[in-house]
């Protein structure tokens, strides 16, 4: 019974899904809506039921193979607090491009079930379950736009290349199976303390699980899918994939690396510093001379995915505390951006030219200021939130003896800022070129002012989330 | 008075910040009276400041402290001392300023302009006030963002490359400063600037932290040759803009030097001390004759001040001269004669920039060339225009005369060399204020434009008033701001006296 109660968020999610999806199938056109409600219902109360978790002793379930404790309890919570916006902005957008069959919602929170088994999973092959569960159902979120041919070769790409990356997980995975005899990561770290022997094999297990985790993340030099998916994927497909499951894939790592394989850290903390560096690096100057917003906020992304990892690469405490700070502030300050953008891609029109934003401070200056405080928080400029998830790694790192690492990481945020300023610019400086008026629904102004506060309060007192990231590895 | 439970520096950071924030809510139709009130009601709150200040003590007064981010070891911790605190009072009166200068000129979106002068007041009298490196550097940082937007929107027609530059020079010269600041919390477990003061640290490590400041607040400042963001930025930003960057921004540069800088990294900042000279006297002398060759009056000021910042600079560095010579008395004057210009400076560039403001809403031109003459039909303001062009030139009996005055005799008592170059300044500056008051307000009335303006009008009349009271007060009593710094000053120079290694 108490392997039950550990996964009780789980299993409701998954339950619920299944009544989605098939009171899905009995709904007529103009009921579509229903399907929405009811997703948002079952992530409000799963919502609830993880928080409540928040607090409780660690325990594991399940022989060890799944696991509740500080980290899992407040990631998971983020998560479906992301899902839920995500699924709040996406849903004018899918329902005026008749793509809202339901599918969006049971996928997204299929989607959503796997990360949290990600996020909860102690045994590697658990991890991988979840991993699948989540990827397959992006995989076909991105070709829920089945008669647009951009949104079907990202699908085809981002499955050829996913599938890869799994495999080369697995094949990792694999290895250190064989040089330590277990799946279970807690094992896998006490046979490798043990014998040095062993190590061999594990480090060369290492190397493929480091370069499946940077495929799922989208580190340079394994980032090729991530513009070509977040340009051709609907726009609200690829909100999902751009948010949350970076918090989901921060978890993974933490659980591989840092939970199962602490013992190799000098072998993983040196691949992590290169990937960071190369990360920082590409990102931000690739995404200089993007036009199409999307594919600008790819590399962004990407440049976001090297902070992060530079706070992993001191292997401290600190250092974990402050990257999974940073995944969680990277995921809702992102939010708020495709909200944005999907607030304004309107009849059957999209925004995805950086010309699209043009004078916006005069059409909606909600949406616009709103667009002006991610952009702000992502160039990591005080007093917004995002300058402590800078800050917090920034000090990691330095703390780590990575000085160069946090040089290259400031160097490239001032590059970075060129173009998160250039949107503001666009937005508040140029005139618009269609005057229209841009009206969004009620709920999604709401939504969208509170996501744009969010990043204003937890610039004010960001000890709110500081402090449950510095509990999960207290 | 050292009163550890004080709220007045906090009043004065959050009530234009709130104020500034209630403006922009409430739309444009109140917005310029409602704004007046916020920032004469910080001016209000910020006067204690000065008469309740105990001039005897170096330490930090009126300080608060409270925890803010325990996992960093971050505090909400504020205080000043009489390096500070005149530029605390500086900010808060020059805001007042702003407003009047602002009341019929602009007409797009005034709530959200006024509105974040009031947000930029109260984040630049926290950079002055804050005890905690992060809180610094959090004010210093947010300090961009109003400003980018009031250049961006509301500046002239080269805007938006002028904002960008502004905001990508500062930003990238900061983030080494945040480098640095994560290094020395590293080394001293603590966030403390205070703290940091009192750490040993090695030759090696205060060369790079010493270069990590340098590259922010050189940039802040400005110093030759990292200062050609701000031309650009003081031509395309409105008046009121222009006027708060030249007046105060600048001395967040000045202030950290004298912050950070000489008291954290002193070994190496003797070690730099030519090079510092060195570039400060660039300043001075070849900037004045890029100043001489303006035609557009916004940038001929802006020079100055680049110019007038060189002043300070030099002040400032010619201390490790004399700290070796062992003349401590003129350590002091070197220093408080820096301090002195900086304050001098940010009331008579404010006026320099209100008085090219006022011509401008009129003629819409800023070219030396399209004026002449403007005594003729604006003879209040031509009274106004020449005494802050003398002011300027450093006339005795100005607040511009003291601390160039102060800063010449520390460099007579270093280098008779070094005194020359920055004696030029004398000539130079008056050749370029002068000569720019000759061809604009002096001589025949030039062309019908001129022939058409009006005098100018009571609010006009009074904002100028206003600063030419205080040049004229500081200029007759230097002492009153001098007292102040005094102790705080004295202590800095003990402290820098000796080596942390």
């Amino acid at each position: 019974m108490d392997n039950l109660r550990i996964a009780t968020p789980e299993i409701f999610l998954l339950t619920a899904t299944c009544v989605v999806l098939v009171v899905g199938l009995f709904l007529k056109p103009e009921q579509r809506q229903l399907n929405y409600w009811m997703a948002q219902a079952a992530l409000v109360v799963t919502l609830i039921m993880s928080t409540s978790q928040i607090g409780d002793a660690p325990a594991s379930a399940f022989s060890g193979a799944y696991s509740i404790d500080a980290m899992s309890a407040s990631l998971k919570s983020w998560i479906l607090a992301i899902v839920f916006g995500g699924f709040l902005y996406s849903r004018d957008y899918l329902s005026e491009r008749q793509i809202a069959r339901g599918e969006y919602y049971t996928l997204g929170l299929f989607g959503t079930a796997g990360m949290m088994i990600m996020v909860s999973a102690t045994n590697m092959l658990t991890i991988y379950l979840g991993l699948e569960l989540l990827a397959l159902s992006l995989y076909a979120m991105v070709a829920l736009y089945r008669n647009n041919a951009a949104a079907s070769e990202a699908a085809m790409k981002y499955f050829v290349l996913g599938a890869l990356a799994s495999g080369m997980l697995l094949y990792g995975i694999s290895m250190i199976y064989g040089a330590t005899g277990s799946l279970n990561l807690a094992v896998v770290n006490d046979v490798l303390v043990g014998g040095s022997e062993r190590s061999v094999g594990a480090r060369f297990g290492l190397v493929f699980v480091v370069v499946g985790l940077a495929f799922k993340f989208g580190a340079v030099p394994f980032h090729m899918w991530v513009p070509d998916v977040y340009d051709g994927a609907p726009t609200s497909v690829t909100l999902f994939i751009s948010t949350a499951p970076k918090i989901a894939a921060f978890a993974m790592l933490i659980r591989l690396l840092v939970d199962g394989l602490p013992v190799l850290h000098a072998d993983w903390q040196q691949m992590l510093s290169i990937l960071a560096a190369l990360s920082m690096i590409v990102g931000n100057l690739v995404a200089i001379a993007q036009t199409n917003i999307k594919r600008m906020l790819a590399y962004s992304t990407i440049s976001h995915v090297g902070f992060l990892l530079m706070g992993i690469v001191g292997a401290s405490a600190e250092g974990y505390s402050a990257a999974m700070f940073y995944a969680i502030v990277y995921a809702f300050t992102t939010l708020a951006a495709f909200g944005v953008l999907l607030a304004l891609s309107r009849d059957g029109y999209e925004a995805v030219n950086l010309n699209d934003l043009a004078g916006l401070g005069k059409r909606n200056v909600l949406l616009a200021a709103v667009m002006m405080l991610a952009m702000i928080s992502l160039a990591g400029v005080p007093p917004l939130v995002g300058f402590y998830a800078k800050l917090s790694v920034l000090k990691a790192a330095i703390g780590g003896g990575y000085m160069w690492l946090a040089i290259v990481g400031v160097f490239m945020s001032v590059i970075g800022a060129f173009y998160y300023l250039r949107i503001i610019k666009l937005m508040f400086f140029d005139e618009p070129i269609v005057k229209a008026e841009i009206n969004a629904a009620s709920d999604v102004s709401a939504g969208l002012a509170v996501n744009g506060l969010a990043l204003v309060v937890f610039g004010v007192v960001p000890g709110l989330i500081m402090g449950a990231c510095v509990a999960a590895f207290g | 008075m050292t009163d550890s439970s004080s709220i007045i520096l906090s009043l004065t950071i959050w009530i234009p910040i709130l104020g500034g924030l209630a403006i922009i809510a409430m739309g444009n139709a109140k917005s310029r009276p409602f704004a007046l009130v916020v920032s004469l009601l910080t001016l209000l709150v910020s006067l204690p400041l000065y008469f309740g200040f105990d001039k005897t003590t170096a330490a930090m007064q009126f300080t608060e402290k409270a925890s803010w981010l325990s996992s960093f070891d971050i505090y909400y911790a504020l205080g000043v001392d009489g390096i500070s605190m005149p530029l605390v009072i500086l900010t808060t009166l020059i805001n007042v300023i702003v407003v009047i200068s602002a009341w019929e000129v602009i007409k797009d979106r005034p709530a959200m302009y006024l509105g974040s002068f009031q947000i930029m007041t109260g984040l630049m009298v926290g950079v002055f006030s804050a005890l905690d490196a992060v809180l610094f550097y959090i004010f210093f940082e947010a300090t961009l963002i109003p400003m980018f937007l009031i250049i961006g929107i509301w500046g002239g027609p080269n805007r938006v490359y002028a904002t960008i530059k502004f905001f990508l020079y500062t930003f990238l010269g900061s983030v080494f400063m945040l480098i640095a600041l994560i290094y020395l919390y590293k080394e001293g477990q603590t966030f403390s600037i205070l703290g940091m003061h009192t750490l040993e640290l090695g030759e090696r490590q205060q060369f790079w932290i010493f270069l990590a400041f340098f590259a922010a607040f050189a940039v802040k400042i400005p110093m030759w040759p990292v200062h050609t963001w701000l031309p650009d930025a003081h031509v395309e930003a409105p008046t009121a803009g222009s006027a708060v960057l030249a007046a105060i921004m600048l001395k967040m540069g000045g202030y950290g030097f004298l912050r950070f800088s000489l008291p954290i990294t002193p070994d190496a900042s003797a070690k730099l001390d030519i090079f510092m000279i060195t570039i400060s006297l660039i300043a001075v002398v070849y900037i004045g004759f890029v100043a001489l060759a303006q035609r557009d009056m916004k940038k001929l000021i802006a020079y100055s001040s680049i110019s007038h910042m060189g002043f300070v600079t030099l002040g400032i560095f010619i201390a490790f001269i004399l700290i070796g010579k062992g003349d401590t008395a003129g350590v002091e004057l070197g220093i408080e004669g820096a301090i002195m210009q900086m304050i001098s400076h940010g009331f008579i560039s404010a006026a320099m920039f209100l008085c090219v403001g006022v011509m401008y809403d009129r003629v819409h031109s800023r070219e030396i060339a399209d004026y002449g003459g403007v005594i003729n039909t604006m003879p209040y303001f031509g009274a106004f225009m020449i005494f802050f062009s003398m002011a300027n030139a450093g006339l005795p009996g100005t607040s511009g005369f003291v601390g160039e005055f102060m800063v010449i005799l520390a460099s007579f008592k270093t280098n008779f060399w070094i005194a020359f170059l920055a004696a030029l300044t004398l000539i130079l500056g008056a050749a370029y204020t002068l000569w720019m008051v000759k061809r604009v307000i002096l001589g025949e009335i030039a062309n019908d434009k001129v022939a058409a303006l009006t005098d100018i009008n009571r609010r006009e009349f009074w904002m100028l008033a206003i600063l030419a009271v205080f040049v004229l007060l500081l200029g007759v009593f230097p002492n009153i701001i001098a007292s102040v710094m005094h102790a705080s000053v004295e202590n800095l120079v003990q402290h820098i006296s000796i080596s942390k290694y």
